[in-house]
């Protein structure tokens, strides 16, 4: 009991003696009879409570001292008239603080006392100037330093270095500073004099040495900085450290040790390392990069420092091994594909195909060292019409193909090599030289002016180049820039694929930056490829309604199909791109008249098409099974539909209605399976009978292909039976199978088989169960809560009004409260006022009464006195 | 009064000529000279004599005169009429327009002399011989003449005779040629009378190129004289067998163009009944007008389901006229008294050929069939069949059966339904989905759905709004490059 009484005492009377401080403050926190704990009734998260914890009797006394030094100020000056002004300087100035004042009004005084007596002031020291310095300043001879003057850097430099030279290291200041002390008590017996000349004698040789050192590393900076400028103007021109290290020791140094010390220290120190770079920083780099090397074109393309060029030492790569060996000739090969699989290169260099493949995956990483090697090989040549001028620019040709290849690396293990004659070709092709930097063409016409006739290789390597040039995040315009370039991409690949005969080999390649554009501009790309899709499927209805009937549209048209299918993903419930192709699709086999047998080759490209499109997601497509029993039927003899119904565009009999059929038996033993170029689309070549006999019954195989991978593809549908029953009829009972050849009656067997396999199972169909209607309840009102603490609901103006009501309400009552403490505060300065004047007077009264007593004893004594007496 | 110009008869001889723009001049100058000389009545008016005979004769030189203008003038019609078939269409249009100009003049003042007082006087001959007889001739298409002539049609009174002049025309070449079918004939008397539009009420007819005195009593001003013309003129016209093309049309335009305009629209029962039986897209156009007179006319059709359902075949769905087929199916099946086997026949029916179509039919027939469930509940049990049999090896629905009753479609299930909930266009999917839950009371609007064309359907899905396109992440090779890609298993780059 005893102890915490005690312990609360003591802290009373330390709150006493220290006041308000932060100490006595925490005290009187810690303090449980101090604190007044603010119930709450619920916890509500979110909410900040800030008068959980009050100090009643703190801010009581804070009151009473705020009163007592305003109200009752007021309250005692209440009948004077008279008022006291302090004009001191600055004394209600609040914004000069309490040090500057009384400087200031020390400066007023001096200044007052300095007019006053400076008539009698002969010793006034006026300030005298030498060269606008003041000369007391010189008279204490201190060396000036004129440039960046961190003599206190450089003495703390020497320090440490003289302390590294006694094998210092943590603490070396301290240390220095401590010999020096040492020094002076060791010299204490010198007299004092003496001891001052010898620090001056100390110091200035210090300085000298100090000077001289100084001196010496500018000259080295100096040398270094010419020796960086020299470099730099070499471009990638950078000197071998082996060399630079050469060069370096031959210096003649003033202190070899010194700078051998110093070197270590540089290497000791963690150098950070190179943050990851962002993608816009890449892509910079890469149009730095490729910018330098159009102005190194442009350079040698004007022949300017071939002089220059030919004095220069020879470049060396960084990572150069300075073994001597230099790989002049670049036997990498590129990778290609041929018909679905890598194209193998046939050629004698075996070996070093199997070292390739083996070396697959490092060559990715080796990929840099590789460029710059090439790169030294466009540094070396000079004379553009040699033979290595050649090979330099197929070297940075391989380079980019090289960057794309990386981008498969997934696909690397499946790399070969590419094929002699390409080769040739690609040499071809490099001989005239690119520029390196590119900008967006504004217009389909200049996109193809830029392309148009140039190799396949060419054409990638220029939209590449521009890509890379003006990638989004380099300018503000680009974006919009390269959103226009996959339009006139896609419609350069139509028109490659309307010229006469089409390039199909180099839309191939096309598809890639095609691709490329489509992943970085989504939007744009779905757009243009929309807008493709509603030209065609106009032009098609504008045919119908003119004409009555539709054709077929060209090559470029299944071509963007294709690339639909290749860009987006077909197997979408709903896509923005792939259903439109679809429906128009639907409307390609169901309204265009199949006149031809190119027209027979389109409606079995659209079917692949669906097939693909349903691939993943197996959807029913009605258009595709009535096409495939119509090509079937146009391939039969005897023409009357039995057990089978066409529909639109097919017709029982009539024109067109025997185009696939073969009769010659020749033919048909001489027919072997091959793939259907995509040319005849354009244009079916003039050719024998024969030919188009086989070509008749390639189609057919086609055809009885699709109907297998149908059958697949729809064996779970419910009604998959229903659906392949026109298809099994004309199977069975129409195809005369017999008379085709055998690879012919495989496929159809194979068809039949496919479709006759699938067993028949039907299940009635039950409704999915009817959920019950759940009962009406009434609900609680749920509104939203976006911040605590706020009264939610109204409108802006309604909230802001509530808001005002309130504080108004919260002001008030506060003023009000404040008034009654006033009033009760003067209340009670009244009534001690009154009761120290009563006790006043009644001590008064007292003492009168005192005096009197005594008085009247005095008196009655005396008397008595005098009476006894 | 003026003399006779001088060269009048090489004028008159004049549009044989060959260059275009003199025949055309002289036609015009004819049209003018005659004109005037009608308007003038210097024409002779009467029986007219033979040219050397009336020289002769002990007329008035001013009678001697005017008979041999009207020679003049006849032989000009004669060779109007024979400019009619001139190769250029220009002097073909300006020989109708200055015959017509004749006939207009020729009826305010007639060449006959009126047989009585108050006798109503048209150049009939001159409208039949020298301009319908030449608007439908039976080589060469005149539609755009016909076209042309439209215009004249609108007089009520031309129209009427034009009408008498067709139908006998009909019957004239018809007889001639012996039931040889005459197609561009029958295209020409088609372009011609289909291009007739008859007025619906005694009221409107009230225009009329060659006003009369007394104009209420002329037959030409009564309605049922049009009807009748009109109506023989058809039939006349459907008695003889028609090319398939003409026979669609003949069709298309029966039930709103021709049947309100008949005396006697049952006359047409044998047509429509015939061409119902041939089958096909005809048969289906057919029922527009069957439909017509089975509304209004109390037309007893037997077997008239059965022959609906026999319609049903595959090409329903492609057929241009799919529209009209399925507003008037819908109108068929919407009775309640028809019996669950029917109605579930139809559905079965309707949906198995879905099978086969494209996606804006598909769009339709599905609320159509849901329709038809709202309206025969017991169908529901093709959608809905609890406790049913489980593994069937066979659907019980015999597709070819043609007897509705036959064909035990309440015994089967809609799995067709079930099949296109697996159609690769989204919308179509979902149609398709409804009949998985149990359906909604109110029935489905399909007005609207009928007319989808496929090029809208594009549209709408072009149309739509996307918040992002996704795109395809694996990584191309090349137009054929895909993981086993089915293009490059049967075409080659080249």
């Amino acid at each position: 009991m005893g102890k915490p009484t005690k312990q609360r005492r003591k802290g009373q009377v330390a709150a006493r003696a220290k006041g308000p401080s932060g100490a006595g403050m925490a005290m009187v926190k810690n303090n449980p009879f101090e604190v007044k704990v603010n119930k709450q009734k619920f916890n509500i998260l979110g909410r900040r409570t800030k008068h959980d914890v009050g100090l009643p009797g703190v801010s009581r006394s804070k009151a009473v001292k705020k009163r007592t030094q305003t109200l009752l100020k007021e309250y005692k000056e209440r009948e004077k008239s008279s008022v006291f002004k302090d004009k001191r300087f600055g004394e209600y100035n609040t914004k000069i603080s309490p040090e500057e004042k009384m400087m200031k009004r020390f400066a007023l005084e001096r200044q007052q006392n300095h007019e006053k007596k400076s008539i009698y002031n002969l010793n006034e020291d006026e300030e005298l100037t030498h060269y606008g310095q003041s000369l007391a300043d010189i008279e204490k001879l201190n060396d000036v330093i004129d440039s960046d003057s961190d003599t206190e850097e450089r003495g703390i430099l020497s320090a440490e270095l003289t302390a590294a030279h006694f094998g210092g290291g943590g603490g070396l200041l301290r240390r220095k500073a401590l010999t020096g002390e040492q020094d002076e008590e060791e010299e204490k017996p010198k007299s004092r004099k003496e001891l001052i000349e010898e620090l001056i004698a100390k110091s200035k040789q210090e300085k000298r040495e100090r000077q001289t050192q100084r001196e010496n590393a500018l000259e080295l900076t100096e040398k270094l900085d010419t020796d960086w400028k020299e470099i730099q103007t070499l471009l990638s021109h950078k000197t071998p450290k082996s060399e630079r290290k050469d060069k370096e020791e031959e210096k003649p140094k003033p202190d070899e040790y010194d700078m051998i010390v110093r070197e270590l220290g540089f290497e000791m120190k963690a150098q950070p390392s190179d943050r990851m770079k962002t993608e816009e920083e890449l892509a910079k780099e890469e149009q730095e990069r490729l910018q330098k090397l159009e102005a190194d074109r442009l350079r040698r393309m004007h022949g300017k420092d071939e002089q220059e060029n030919k004095k220069k030492p020879k470049h060396m790569s960084a990572d150069d091994l300075a073994d001597g060996f230099i790989l002049d000739k670049d036997d990498r090969r590129l990778l290609s594909y041929k018909g679905g699989k890598l194209n193998v290169g046939n050629e004698e260099e075996e070996g070093g195909n199997e070292e390739e493949e083996g070396e697959s995956e490092e060559e990715s990483e080796g990929e840099p060292g590789r460029e710059d090697e090439e790169e030294a090989i466009v540094e070396e040549d000079d004379a553009t019409d040699s033979p290595s001028d050649l090979e330099s620019d197929m070297g940075s040709e391989e380079e980019v193909t090289a960057n794309e290849e990386q981008k498969k690396k997934h696909k690397e293990n499946e790399q070969k090599l590419q094929s002699e004659e390409e080769q040739n070709a690609k040499i071809e092709a490099a001989r005239s030289e690119l520029p390196y930097t590119f900008t967006v063409p504004e217009s389909y016409e200049k996109l193809k002016s830029l392309l148009f006739g140039r190799k396949i290789e060419e054409q990638l390597v220029i939209l590449e180049r521009i890509q890379k040039c003006n990638h989004p995040s380099l300018a503000v315009g680009n974006k919009a820039k390269l959103e226009k370039l996959f339009g006139f991409l896609l419609e350069y690949i139509g028109e490659l694929a309307t010229v006469e005969p089409p390039e199909l080999g180099t839309i191939d390649k096309l598809v890639l930056p095609l691709y490329g554009l489509c992943q970085m501009f989504p939007e744009a790309a779905s757009s243009s490829v929309k807008f493709v899709l509603q030209d065609a499927a106009h032009d098609m209805e504008e045919m119908i309604e003119v004409k009555g009937r539709a054709t077929f549209p060209g090559l470029d048209m299944f071509i963007y199909l294709k690339i639909t299918a290749i860009v987006f993903p077909t197997s979408d419930f709903w896509h923005p791109v792939v259903t439109p192709a679809l429906v128009y699709m639907s409307q390609l086999l169901t309204k265009c008249q199949v006149m031809t047998l190119q027209d027979v080759v389109k409606g079995l490209f659209v079917c692949c098409l669906f097939l693909e499109y349903v691939s993943l997601s197996q959807r029913f497509i009605p258009e595709l099974i009535n096409f495939l029993v119509g090509i079937l039927h146009i391939a039969i003899p005897q023409k009357q539909p039995q057990g089978y119904t066409l529909v639109h565009p097919f017709r029982p009999a009539g024109k067109n209605s025997e185009l696939l059929l073969v009769c010659d038996k020749k033919d048909m033993e001489t027919w072997q399976k091959q793939n259907l170029p995509l040319s005849i689309m354009t244009r079916l070549k003039e050719s024998s009978k024969t030919e188009i006999n086989h070509f008749r019954l390639s189609c057919l195989a086609v055809c009885l292909d699709l109907i297998k991978k149908c059958a697949a593809l729809y064996e779970s549908l419910s009604s998959f039976h229903e659906i392949m029953q026109p298809i099994r009829v004309l199977l069975t009972e129409h195809i005369p199978v017999s008379e085709y050849p055998k690879q012919l009656q495989e496929l159809h067997k194979n068809a039949l088989k496919e479709i006759e396999d699938k067993g028949k199972h039907y299940t009635s169909m039950v409704c999915e169960k009817k959920k019950p209607v759940p009962l009406k309840l009434y609900m609680p009102k749920i509104v939203k809560v976006l911040e605590f603490g706020r009264k939610q609901g109204g409108s802006k103006e309604e909230q802001e009004r509530k808001r005002l009501i309130h504080k108004h309400k919260r002001e008030f009552k506060g003023a009000v409260r404040e008034i009654r403490k006033d009033n009760q505060f003067l209340a009670r300065m009244q009534l001690s006022e009154i009761m120290e004047r009563d006790s006043d007077r009644k001590r008064k009264v007292k003492n009168l009464f005192n005096s009197l007593a005594t008085q009247e004893g005095e008196w009655k004594a005396m008397k008595r006195k005098k009476f006894k007496n | 009064m003026a003399g006779p110009p001088i060269g009048l008869p090489d004028l008159a001889a004049l549009p044989q000529a060959d260059e275009e723009d003199v025949v055309l001049c002289a036609i015009r100058t004819c049209s003018r000279l005659f004109g005037a000389l009608l308007e003038r009545r210097e024409l002779f008016v009467g029986q007219l004599p033979e040219e050397e005979t009336s020289l002769a004769d002990n007329y008035s030189a001013e009678d001697k005169y005017k008979i041999w203008m009207r020679h003049r003038y006849n032989s000009c019609v004669n060779c109007l009429v024979e400019l009619m078939g001139h190769e250029s269409f220009q002097v073909k249009e300006l020989s109708l327009t200055t015959l017509m100009k004749f006939v207009e003049l020729e009826g305010k003042y007639p060449l006959v002399k009126a047989e009585w007082k108050g006798s109503f006087s048209f150049p009939r001959e001159l409208l039949k011989v020298s301009v319908v007889e030449n608007l439908i001739p039976c080589e060469e298409d005149a539609s755009l003449l016909i076209s042309r002539f439209q215009e004249y049609l609108e007089y009520d009174d031309i129209r009427y005779f034009v009408m008498k002049a067709v139908a006998e025309n009909i019957g004239q070449v018809m007889q001639k040629t012996k039931e040889v079918p005459l197609p561009i004939y029958q295209q020409n008397v088609f372009s011609l009378i289909s291009s007739i539009s008859m007025p619906s009420k005694e009221n409107e007819v009230v225009s009329f190129m060659v006003k009369q005195a007394n104009q209420e009593e002329w037959k030409v001003s009564k309605l049922k004289e049009h009807k009748r013309a009109f109506e023989r003129m058809w039939l006349g016209f459907l008695k003889h067998k028609l090319p398939t093309g003409l026979y669609k049309k003949v069709l298309v335009i029966l039930h709103d163009s021709i049947l309100p305009y008949l005396n006697e629209p049952t006359l047409m029962i044998d047509f429509l009944t015939v061409a119902y039986d041939i089958g096909g897209a005809i048969s289906l156009l057919a029922l527009n007008g069957l439909f017509v007179l089975i509304q209004q006319h109390n037309l007893e059709y037997p077997d008239f389901y059965k022959k609906l359902y026999s319609l049903l075949d595959p090409s329903i769905y492609h057929v241009k006229y799919r529209a009209r087929f399925f507003h008037l199916a819908d109108l068929f099946l919407s009775s309640s008294h028809l019996p669950a086997y029917l109605v579930a026949a139809f559905i079965k029916r309707l949906s198995r050929l879905a099978l086969t179509a494209p996606p804006q039919a598909l769009l339709m027939v599905i609320p159509f069939i849901c329709n038809l469930f709202r309206r025969h509940p017991a169908c529901k049990v093709l959608v809905h069949r609890p406790g049913g049999p489980e593994d069937l090896s066979e659907d019980p629905y015999i597709m070819d059966e043609e007897e509705p009753s036959e064909s035990r479609a309440l015994e089967s299930s809609l799995w067709e339904l079930q099949t296109l909930q697996r159609h690769y266009h989204p919308d179509v999917a979902q149609a398709a989905a409804v009949v998985n839950q149990s359906l909604s009371e109110l029935e489905d609007d399909i007005s609207g759905l009928l007319e989808l064309s496929a090029y809208e359907l594009f549209d709408r899905e072009l149309k739509k709004k996307a918040t992002g396109v996704p795109l395809e992440f694996e990584q191309v090779r090349g137009l054929f490059g895909k993981k086993d890609d089915l293009f490059a298993e049967h075409f080659a780059l080249e």
